[in-house]
């Protein structure tokens, strides 16, 4: 324990001395919330809509008016053929367009169903989506109203009484920033500590380290101390930071939530060091340990893209992202404010993929050194 | 020009004798793009829904049995104890529940009207959103199907306006004709801006740029002998992730496969340009890292409109934007890829993107004379 501490403090010692990487490392995952956070977005407003109108009467232009007053639509062109709508939509100066067909009102005086055309840029499926609800829930809208208007409306036979909990806005921030959170922690806690052995092999150091007279897991715990405080530290500025300027809510309770904290940097600090007892230039393991920890943590971990929706075969493979538990809790925690009981599983998990990590770094780490 | 064939032997030469490193360039990216292609999709399907069931009824078990058969619900369980719901939604075993009262029946069979009660865990406010959106419809169905059932004959139908909504360029609204093209950009970032950062500064850390200095080399030439080999093999790796793309995820390569080509190699251009002024200005490989993770690599993949719109950020964020070459190149390969469009319909983006790289280019070349000096 006692050299595990003398390799923690040259280890700090060393970071200390390189101010600009302490800076790095403690205020840019902040910065970086605070740019994203506000980037990460996906509320549905202002979408851009080209009118074709060839109906031309007052009943057209409520129609139109319902569509603007909606808030979720903007009337950017006014095109006069299919050739000009083509042509926006190609360019995505356009993302919906509303065709009025000629005779609309004709055919409502004489109790006929009319049919007004709405284009959609589908290439965005998940915005698609929601503007497709937005415009059949427009029309639907203003149909009823008509109809309303002139028979005096039947009660709907069933209607549904919506109930939203913890985000009644479903404000995307809230449900985003904690996955950001997550993120920042991981990829910091990983380039921390990535290179942080492969750098002596590298180096020529790599025969200190061999002959240096410590177990191999004391070395790996005092390699880790240093970037551990630091980590821990980075994270919390990170959660402040979102607390104070995103409105992210604090709702469960401290300790559980240091709890966590603690333990996914740990993961992610032994993520580093893995890939860093596995090869053997710094440029390998970098590559290798981006492809571990950027990618995965940003889509397989539930972040952005809903795991229940995933194939079968490729949930199981999110099993071994530890962002996947650290999201889960932290949602918990912060916007839901539950306790230790229903996370009990995730905080398993997560102890689980920190003793798994560690350990095959000092095995491999062990052998390394021969 | 002799001098740069020998450069970049040289390059390709420690690439060959670094034995790991050449399935993480070209095994790495192929499987990635398959695990994370299938992942990165927005559609919700299969939303994780309790229902209580207070009426045990002909009519309500009806009900059960159209979310039961609705792909976007999985129904996680039919109870009747209301305290279920919270149970359910704090443990993640439902996002969503549905009350039905114990009069529904009765209701329903009278023409009395009734409401059900939906409650939704908003801390996913995607799916939650959708997720309502679906029950919603799937309900109304139900009513309108029982409003039709029970109009008086002979009465006249009012004029009711009907909306024809159609998607263009993906028709399916498949999520993944979307997200594939982006997660195929984001690979190429990463690996070229790995190779590209690493480049100089190891020859920098390991002391043999001093060798490079006394050689007659020009800077132009250490710049070109690196990206060329660099540029070779990710242009390899355009031709996997754009191979896997369309074959195996069957995302419609509707435009054209050159142009695609073209405009990728001036991607790369801009990615491994971007890696090197980075390997130019860092003193170490750890700087190097964590300069291109932090402001290259993260910027990228939030202000570039991979899966947030750039629509939908703040004013004042907006124009960072353009700092960011996928930003340009996530329009160019989804207008090829979906949407079937050319040149004349973006060229303004392949502008820009081939000014960035071009600066981006000249800069490592100006900086590297000083590193070199």
């Amino acid at each position: 324990m006692r050299k595990a501490l003398a390799v923690g403090r040259k280890e700090l010692a060393q970071v200390l001395r390189d101010r600009l990487t302490l800076a790095i490392l403690l205020l840019v995952p902040v910065l970086l919330l605070l740019l994203f956070g506000y980037a990460l977005n996906w509320d549905v407003r202002h979408v851009r809509l080209a009118v074709m109108d060839r109906d031309r009467t007052a009943e057209s232009r409520q129609l139109l008016s319902s569509f603007v007053n909606s808030t979720y639509f903007d009337v950017v062109a006014t095109p006069s053929s299919m050739a000009g709508i083509e042509r926006l939509m190609d360019r995505g100066e356009a993302r919906a367009a509303l065709v009025i067909p000629e005779g609309m009102t004709r055919d409502l005086a004489a109790g006929r169903t009319a049919a007004v055309q709405v284009l959609v840029d589908g290439d965005n499926a998940n915005t698609a989506s929601t503007v497709f609800g937005y415009a059949q829930a427009i029309v639907r809208g203003a149909s009823a109203d008509r109809l309303g208007a002139s028979t005096g409306a039947p009660a709907a036979p069933i209607s549904v009484e919506p109930r939203i909990w913890y985000n009644p806005e479903l404000a995307s921030s809230l449900f985003l920033v904690p996955g950001l959170i997550a993120f920042i922690v991981m990829i910091s806690c990983v380039v921390a500590t990535a290179l942080s052995i492969v750098r002596e092999k590298e180096r020529g150091t790599w025969e200190q380290v061999r002959m240096a007279p410590i177990a191999t897991p004391s070395y790996i715990i005092g390699k880790s101390v240093p970037y551990f405080l630091l980590s821990l530290a980075a994270a919390f500025l990170v959660i402040a930071a979102a607390m104070l300027l995103f409105g992210l809510p604090m709702r469960g309770s401290w300790p559980l939530l240091a709890g966590s904290v603690a333990l996914f940097v740990l993961g992610g600090l032994g993520t580093g060091l893995l890939v860093s007892t596995l090869f053997d230039t710094q440029a390998t393991a970098f590559l290798a340990s981006l492809l571990i920890s950027l990618l995965t943590t940003l889509v397989l971990s539930g972040f952005i893209f809903p795991i229940a929706s995933m194939p079968a075969v490729i949930q199981y493979v999110t099993f071994i992202v530890p962002a996947r538990y650290f999201i889960v809790i932290l949602r918990g925690i912060l916007l839901k404010g539950i306790g230790f009981a229903p996370l009990a599983l995730e905080f398993a998990a997560l102890g689980v993929y920190v003793t798994a990590v560690m350990s095959l770094a000092s095995i491999r780490l062990a052998r390394e050194r021969g | 020009m002799r001098r740069l064939l020998f450069l970049i032997r040289k390059e390709l030469q420690e690439l060959r004798r670094n034995p790991r490193m050449f399935p993480l360039i070209f095994l790495a990216p192929v499987l990635q793009l398959f695990i994370l292609g299938y992942a990165a999709s927005t559609d919700v399907r299969n939303v994780p829904i309790t229902i209580v069931d207070g009426d045990r009824s002909q009519a309500s078990r009806e009900l059960i049995g159209r979310f039961e058969g609705s792909p976007y619900f999985s129904v996680s369980r039919v109870t009747s104890d209301e305290g279920d719901v919270l149970r359910d939604i704090e443990t993640r075993r439902a996002w969503m529940a549905l009350s039905i009262p114990p009069e529904y029946g009765e209701s329903v069979a009278a023409g009395r009207p009734v409401t059900l009660q939906v409650v939704a865990d908003g801390t996913d406010s995607n799916s939650a959103g959708l997720g309502l959106t679906y029950a919603t419809t799937l309900i109304a169905d139900k009513a309108s199907e029982l409003a039709l059932a029970r109009r008086p004959r002979g009465r006249p139908a009012a004029g009711a306006i009907e909306a024809r909504i159609r998607v263009w360029f993906n028709p399916q609204l498949l999520s993944r004709h979307f997200m594939v093209p982006g997660v195929l950009a984001l690979l190429l970032m990463v690996i070229t801006s790995v190779l590209g950062s690493m480049a100089v500064v190891r020859e920098k850390e390991l002391g043999t740029l001093e060798q490079l200095n006394v050689t007659p080399l020009r800077r132009w030439e250490l710049i070109a002998g690196k990206l060329l080999p660099y540029g070779l093999i990710g242009t390899l790796d355009v031709f996997l992730v754009v191979g896997v793309a369309a074959l195996w995820f069957e995302v419609p390569l509707r435009g054209s496969f050159p142009l695609l080509l073209g405009l990728s190699m001036v991607y790369l251009l801009c990615t491994l340009g971007l890696g090197l002024l980075v390997s130019t200005l860092a003193r170490n490989q750890q700087q190097a890292m964590m300069t291109a993770v932090f402001f290259f690599m993260m910027p990228m993949i939030y202000l570039s409109g991979f899966v947030f719109p750039i629509e939908n950020m703040p004013a004042a964020i907006q124009p960072l934007t353009y700092l960011v070459p996928l930003r340009y190149y996530l329009v160019i390969v989804r207008g090829i890829f979906l949407k079937g469009v050319g040149l004349e319909a973006f060229w303004p983006d392949a502008l820009l993107m081939l000014a960035w790289g071009a600066a981006v280019l000249a800069l490592a070349t100006a900086r590297s004379r000083k590193t070199l000096a």
